[in-house]
């Protein structure tokens, strides 16, 4: 076996040296009843049989890069430089584990303060921490996190928000016991008296996506006016962080909690995972905050270096008393974003940023030259909704057949709103060609024409 | 092109007048480069990436263009590539050494599984794209379940929990939730003394009360201490236990059978925290054991890289009184191929009608990274390779202990142990050097420590797992030096040498109390 170093004659001179027979020998001292293994599974493979296996597999699916591509929803196809993958793989980072002991582990922390900074600074909030699983998991922590904060339990949903992170929220009040409620889907348009109409003196915090799960741009102020002046805190959601090149940061606008799914920068589409999670707030909350955090300090002489620090809410500590029951980052998937993030720089983002919103806007006008196509949105950065005159799933499977991945219909993510039918989400990355555009123009009036 | 002038160097005949190495000006020390900081050497008019021009078209963006600097410097490329090398050179790495955290099941890391997990059929693909375009990933997903289930003995699985404390969570939602089907009110979880802390945290975040159970000398969980708690409390009150098997002492719970029985029989159901799954594999089946859900750590057990902290990935198998409860999305077979369903509510759906998922954990499927690379290993290895893994890595550890239990305390005496062992530093009390010196001098000595600290239970703990991935020479050098180190503090010399250890590393011992008392979590410009 390739990946194990001992031969025969060193497993028994160390089972000499232990004084036991054989290993089975050992399990039964150990008390570990041996069972009868199953035996439907097979014996080991080659290398070059287990990647012919994955390799079939892999054919079996259609690649984004295969043709013409708008899928978004909450992930997002984008070029990431060569030299981002290659130095992810570097051995020091990729089979390093957490740096619990810092003297030797001061590249995976020197990156997550840098990291931290950057993600600070992109999200226009004072701190952040070293990453959580995913955007959709830290929504769900940061609305535990508002709970701690204002004492209160009744989370205020945007009905605009991705359904996922809504359903992560929703199994998260249901298994911890707080209440949510929801404002009104509004397809399109960044509809906001509903949500303001609907927080109270109970509420802990209102959570708004922003470009929404629809594309729709939100100026914050406003929400978070109303949101502070009852005493609840407004906690802002964003699923493509390439926006925030081009588009006021939530935290400027004075949101308290910031949540971004991470992949757009440095990450692939991976078929949802493993992402990363940025999570932002003020200041002043720190000691609420989940998740791990580096911070700065000096060694035993004098000199600059980082730590883990804060440690004391966490639940190697606290256990039953932790703020959070998080042990793991995305350690990986942040050196790849922060690396991503120092290729571009500012000037490389808030280009990439136009960019996208180019391309997208051009997508729509040529979308909405289309009879039976109207375009929904006033504002978007890259994405945006579409009412097709008929219902979009079969839309969609039909232009897939063709070679042509449209979108994400409403249904999709709405299976049981009947009214969403018709509508089809349609995002356009620096990566859709001009002729991706007219390809999908073409391929959509024959299928609705049909 | 060699400079001509030059001479082949040759060191000085004696090595008596050698200098002391001293401070060089640029920070450097040969191979080993200081690095500042991105926001130091990084400008906001430099990039490392050349787009293609855009259309001018009218901007859309609802008045909230960001007019504002936002503060990310950027490098290009060659400074970039150059930056990260260095930040890398200042990391310790299972590549580059014996790595013998305990609870972390260090293996090496096959470098196929990360050209697997690089097939643009895995990598390029939407969570979101029609499943009719996906079916060799769902095909890879019921193929790692198939895998999982088996070594397991399990009835069903949930793929999407991101990492081992999000697949606790999973598992004991899904008791809670199979508790409120059944209308029951049970509310207390028991947990050992030895648990990792993510075990009472997740009880504590689903609103559970916990009762510690105490560890008996042996530093296993008796069964009739279990069955004690379970009368003090009341046995119409016990939701369930949390129980890691092998425990965190790396040891078998030899009553893990009776101790099933105890909690069934007072109606509550059996979570095993399977973080050191590594020690069993292809050889004992957590469900013949009574067991009702336990999580995977892939990133341990099927060696997805540890990636300095992260992505971890952590399944959830359930036994068949769970399943119905299971969270969305699950993998569903028919006629036309394999079916993610992600909600049960689209009215066309031949789902099973007995499903009660408790919910949604995560956006989209999860970590489909992580199940290429653990597939890819786990097809490498085979069932064979399986088990000959768990019994190689149960060797080195029991190897180890033979080698060091002369000269260090095991806190429940000297007993077989699985993957890891434990010594604490008792055998060191009055020699004025602690775990944590012994630890900061194996560092100078090239090794990364083993796990201190950790678990509670013993003052001093050295958690030791060396996986089956080290050679006999690898583990006889690791030995040889801690032995030395050890007669080192017992002979009370160079006391002092152990409390500034390490004394070999880009920084030395660092300042974590100052750290946490006034933290600095970013970078901000001197002249702001």
């Amino acid at each position: 076996m390739r990946y194990l170093p001992h031969t025969d004659h060193t497993r028994r001179a160390m089972l000499d040296t232990i004084g036991v027979a054989s290993i089975d020998d050992l399990f039964e001292q150990a008390g570990a009843p041996l069972q009868q293994p199953p035996t439907s599974l097979p014996p080991h493979k080659s290398e070059m049989e287990v990647e012919q296996h994955l390799s079939a597999l892999s054919g079996l699916n259609r690649a984004a890069g295969d043709g013409a591509f708008f899928v978004g929803c909450g992930a997002y196809r984008h070029h990431v430089p060569a030299s981002v993958d290659h130095l992810i793989q570097r051995s020091e980072f990729l089979t390093s584990y957490t740096p619990y002991q810092p003297e030797i582990s001061q590249g995976t922390l020197q990156y997550l303060f840098e990291f931290q900074t950057q993600v600070a600074n992109l999200l226009g909030s004072e701190i952040a921490n070293a990453s959580l699983y995913d955007g959709s998991t830290g929504c769900g922590e940061a609305v535990l996190m508002a709970h701690r904060i204002t004492r209160r339990k009744k989370a205020l949903l945007s009905g605009n928000l991705h359904p996922h992170y809504a359903g992560v929220v929703k199994t998260l009040s249901h298994m911890s016991s707080f209440l949510v409620d929801q404002s009104e889907v509004v397809p399109g348009q960044a509809a906001t008296a509903d949500l303001i109409a609907k927080i109270d003196d109970e509420t802990s915090c209102v959570v708004v996506q922003t470009p929404d799960v629809f594309g729709s741009l939100y100026d914050l102020r406003e929400i978070a006016d109303a949101a502070q002046a009852k005493g609840a805190l407004l906690i802002a959601v964003v699923t493509e962080v390439v926006s925030l090149g081009a588009i006021q940061a939530p935290g400027d606008m004075g949101a308290d909690i910031v949540i971004a799914e991470g992949q757009s920068i440095g990450n692939g589409l991976n078929f949802g995972g493993p992402y990363l999670g940025l999570f932002a707030c003020r200041q002043k909350y720190v000691r609420q905050m989940p998740g791990r955090v580096c911070g700065e300090t000096i060694d035993a002489d004098g000199k600059r270096g980082f730590v883990l620090t804060l440690s004391t809410r966490e639940q190697h500590i606290r256990r039953e008393k932790a703020t959070s029951n998080i042990c793991t980052n995305s350690g990986l998937c942040c050196l790849a974003f922060s690396i991503h993030m120092t290729l571009l720089g500012e000037l490389g983002l808030k280009k990439l940023a136009k960019l996208n919103h180019s391309k997208a806007v051009q997508l729509s006008k040529a979308l909405s030259e289309i009879e039976g196509v109207e375009v929904l949105n006033q504002s978007f950065f890259n994405e945006f909704t579409v009412r097709l005159n008929k219902p979009a799933e079969p839309i969609v499977e039909r232009l897939a057949e063709k070679n042509i991945l449209a979108g994400v219909p409403a249904s999709r993510l709405w299976p049981d709103q009947k009214p969403l039918d018709n509508l089809l989400m349609l995002a356009a990355t620096e990566t859709v060609s001009d002729a991706h555009i007219e390809e999908l123009c073409t391929g959509l009036k024959e299928v609705l024409d049909a | 092109m060699l400079n001509n002038k030059g001479r082949v160097t040759r060191p000085q005949e004696s090595t008596e007048n050698l200098a002391e190495p001293q401070e060089s000006y640029s920070g450097h020390k040969g191979l080993l480069m200081n690095e500042p900081l991105l926001f130091e050497v990084g400008g906001l008019d430099k990039t490392g990436v050349d787009l293609p021009e855009y259309v001018e078209t009218e901007t859309l963006l609802g008045g909230l263009e960001r007019k504002d600097e936002i503060g990310l410097p950027g490098l290009s490329e060659p400074e970039a590539v150059r930056h990260y090398v260095r930040l890398s050179q200042q990391n310790y790495a299972i590549d580059s050494g014996f790595y013998p955290l305990g609870s972390c099941t260090m293996k090496h890391n096959p470098r196929l599984n990360e050209k697997m997990a690089r097939l643009p059929g895995f990598t390029d693909i939407h969570p979101l794209q029609p499943q009719s375009s996906v079916q060799g990933a769902l095909q890879l997903m019921d193929e790692l379940s198939h895998w999982l289930l088996e070594l397991t003995g399990m009835d069903s699985i949930a793929l999407s929990p991101k990492a081992g404390a999000h697949g606790e969570l999973c598992g004991m939602m899904a008791i809670k939730a199979a508790l409120e089907a059944a209308n029951s009110s049970r509310n207390i979880v028991l947990v050992p003394e030895s648990a990792h802390g993510t075990n009472p945290a997740t009880a504590a975040q689903l609103g559970f009360k916990v009762a510690s159970i105490p560890a008996d000398a042996d530093g296993t969980v008796r069964a009739s201490a279990v069955q004690t708690a379970i009368e003090e409390n009341g046995a119409e009150t016990i939701a369930g236990i949390m129980l890691t098997n092998p425990n965190t002492c790396g040891l078998f719970e030899r009553e893990i059978k009776a101790i099933a029985d105890a909690v069934h029989d007072a109606g509550g159901y059996f979570y095993c925290d399977g973080a050191n799954f590594n020690a069993i594999m292809g050889r004992v089946r957590p469900g013949d054991l009574g067991v009702d859900a336990m999580h995977f750590n892939l990133h341990k057990t099927f060696s997805t890289p540890h990636g300095g902290g992260g992505p971890g990935s952590g399944p959830v198998v359930l036994s068949e009184r769970l399943s119905a409860f299971a969270p969305l999305p699950f993998l569903q077979k028919s006629d036309d191929g394999l079916t993610l369903v992600e909600d049960l509510d689209d009215g066309e759906s031949d789902s099973p009608s007995d499903a009660q998922p408790f919910g949604r954990l995560t956006a989209f499927h999860g970590q489909m990274g992580m199940y290429v690379r653990a597939l890819s290993y786990i097809l490498s290895h085979g069932l064979d390779g399986l088990a000959q893994a768990s019994g190689d890595a149960v060797l080195n550890a029991n190897y180890i202990r033979t080698c060091l239990k002369d000269l260090l305390n095991q806190p429940f005496g000297d007993q077989a142990c699985m993957h890891e062992v434990l010594f604490d530093e008792s055998s060191l009390a009055d020699s004025g050097v602690t775990t944590l010196d012994i630890a900061k001098r194996l560092i100078d000595e090239g090794f990364h420590p083993m796990t201190i600290y950790f678990p509670l239970v013993c003052k001093g703990a050295m958690l030791i797992e060396p996986t089956e991935s080290e050679s006999q020479t690898s583990i006889d050098l690791f030995v040889e030096t801690l032995t030395s180190l050890i007669k080192e503090a017992l002979a009370g010399e160079n006391e002092e040498a152990f409390h500034q250890a390490p004394v070999h590393t880009p920084r030395r011992r660092l300042d974590e109390t100052a750290a946490a008392r006034k933290p600095i979590l970013r970078y901000e410009s001197s002249s702001d």
